[in-house]
């Protein structure tokens, strides 16, 4: 098996109404009850917006802390899944079921040094 | 005496296969190449001696095969390549083993098009892994500097390996979508050499000549897919029309202009044959209506005789099917011919296409039919502005210039191209 990370890429902005929400929460629930029976579930989670992001670098022994995420964007990471599949297609199926459920992009992409 | 150029061309005719079969064996693309690389390297030592083995393709795989196992040995570092090294010898390559070379072909076929790939890395793995082609082969075809193209396919077979792309056929409802994709690049492969969208040379024979060996393949893998037919005929028929397609000195050469003299009889009886095979299924397809347009045109045998109204009837269906602008002025020449040049006009007109040479070709073809010469030879220039093909442009300025100065240019749609750009 490999292991495959699934990001959500959220706009920036405010959250759908929440009759969408409650719609697209349903459908994480059962996508992720899904995964849980495939036995391809390892981890998943929310995340806060962008927004709430802290970048931290080390230059010359120096900390420099600044606010908001790396990468100016109109879209960031809004959640992931950490998934187990036997090969790309395998992971892309669950992809495909992950933007069906969030309506967004997901971006699939594989752990290095994770196979068995 | 067996001739080093004679052992090239066979193990470029063997590539495809080979690599095909040594992936499934080996689990690794490059393991692949690198292990026909060494299967080539013993061959220019021994068959110079020994003559051509009686079966060269079985001697390549089962070289290449053992060339792999020394190699693994030699590298053989950790449990895990060790552990290969049993597998190749054990037990179970004997699952493998019932696989047959096809099989393994169109698992090749399926893996460089995985849509997981962009087009470009799609086509470069097509010709370098199944046509066989060297990267600085794939660079010049495709005007890019050979450590382009090298990196281009690093990073696809990178991830094809990392990321597991598998290795088969997709199956059922799948199938269709990923064949869509093995024809597109196919036939992106035929359209490079047919019509370059830039440089010196209109046609690069090669390239052509790569396709339809590729089209041939599916055909023969996959015989009862009507699409894949329906390219391979659109290609031969295409390709039968390449010796009057340019003059000699590099020229284009429209459709009604040509010397069907020159035609290929060989090519059009090939692809008009898969086009009634086509007609019988009844399972139209983008591919199969385009073959079935050219196949038309194949039968006149002069400009004169052919039957517009069947093409015009064939390209309806083939709006219904890919309602597309260049569709759609394809679609418009042919009204021209059997409504006139104004009916053929307005259909044009109403086109956004207008960064699209042959656009701005046509619409000056329809004006100039029309005697509105001012307006024809500011289309000419528009199109003109529009391609980087040197044969082309060249046609487009000879055009213009016969009505600058009043002599009669010949009466002629100026897209013998039933495809876009």
């Amino acid at each position: 098996m490999s292991r495959y990370l699934l990001s959500i890429y959220q706009p920036d902005g405010p959250i759908p109404e929440p009759e969408i929400l409650n719609k697209i929460m349903a459908d994480l629930d059962v996508l992720n009850q899904e995964l849980h029976d495939a036995g391809a579930w390892v981890f998943t989670g929310g995340l806060h917006p962008a927004t709430t992001s802290t970048v931290v670098r080390v230059n010359d022994g120096e900390v420099l802390t600044t606010d908001g995420p790396f990468a100016e964007a109109k879209e960031h990471v809004g959640g992931l899944w950490v998934i187990e599949a036997s090969d790309l297609d395998v992971a892309l199926e669950w992809g495909r079921k992950a933007a069906q459920a969030t309506t967004l992009p997901i971006e699939v992409r594989p752990f290095a040094g994770y196979r068995d | 005496m067996v001739h080093i150029s004679e052992i090239g061309q066979i193990f470029r005719e063997e590539y495809g296969r080979s690599v095909a079969v040594l992936v499934r064996v080996l689990g690794s693309i490059d393991a692949a190449e690198d292990a026909v690389q060494d299967a080539f390297t013993e061959a220019v030592a021994r068959w110079p001696d020994t003559g051509l083995p009686p079966s060269p393709a079985g001697w390549i795989i089962t070289t290449a095969r053992n060339r792999a196992i020394d190699r693994l040995r030699r590298e053989a570092s950790g449990r895990e390549k060790l552990a290969q090294v049993t597998l190749l010898q054990g037990d179970e390559p004997e699952a493998i083993e019932v696989d047959t070379v096809e099989d393994n072909q169109l698992r090749l076929i399926f893996t460089c098009c995985h849509p997981a790939l962009n087009r470009g890395a799609q086509v470069a793995l097509t010709l370098k892994l199944l046509g066989g082609l060297t990267t600085a082969e794939i660079a010049h075809a495709f005007l890019v500097p050979e450590p382009t193209m090298a990196q281009r396919l690093v990073r696809a077979k990178g991830k094809i390996r990392d990321a597991h792309i598998p290795y088969r056929v997709p199956t059922g409802a799948e199938l269709p979508e990923r064949l869509k994709s093995v024809l597109a690049v196919v036939y992106l492969v035929f359209n490079e050499g047919y019509a370059a969208s830039s440089g010196a040379g209109l046609v690069r024979e090669d390239l052509c000549r790569e396709a339809v060996r590729l089209g041939r393949l599916i055909v023969e893998l996959m015989p009862d897919e009507p699409e894949a037919k329906g390219l391979l005929a659109l290609m031969l028929l295409l390709d039968s029309r390449r010796a009057a397609r340019t003059t000699p000195d590099g020229g284009l050469v429209l459709l009604a202009d040509q010397d069907r003299g020159l035609w290929d009889t060989m090519l059009i009886a090939e692809g008009q044959l898969l086009v009634r095979q086509c007609l019988k299924r009844n399972q139209p397809g983008p591919y199969q209506l385009q073959a079935a347009i050219n196949a038309v045109h194949s039968d006149a045998a002069r400009p004169e005789d052919t039957d517009w109204r069947q093409i015009l009837a064939l390209y309806g269906q083939l709006l219904a099917l890919e309602p597309t602008p260049v569709v759609a002025l394809n679609r418009a020449v042919v009204l021209a011919e059997v409504e006139g040049p104004a009916a053929g006009l307005a259909a044009v007109d109403v086109l956004e296409l207008g960064n699209y040479y042959l656009f701005h070709a046509v619409r000056a073809d329809l004006l100039r039919r029309l005697g509105r010469d001012d307006e024809a030879v500011a289309a000419y220039r528009a199109a003109q502005e529009r391609t980087d093909n040197d044969a082309e442009r060249d046609f487009l300025e000879a055009r213009a210039r016969t009505l600058t100065t009043t002599a009669p240019g010949p009466a002629a749609p100026p897209s013998d191209d039933p495809h876009g750009p």
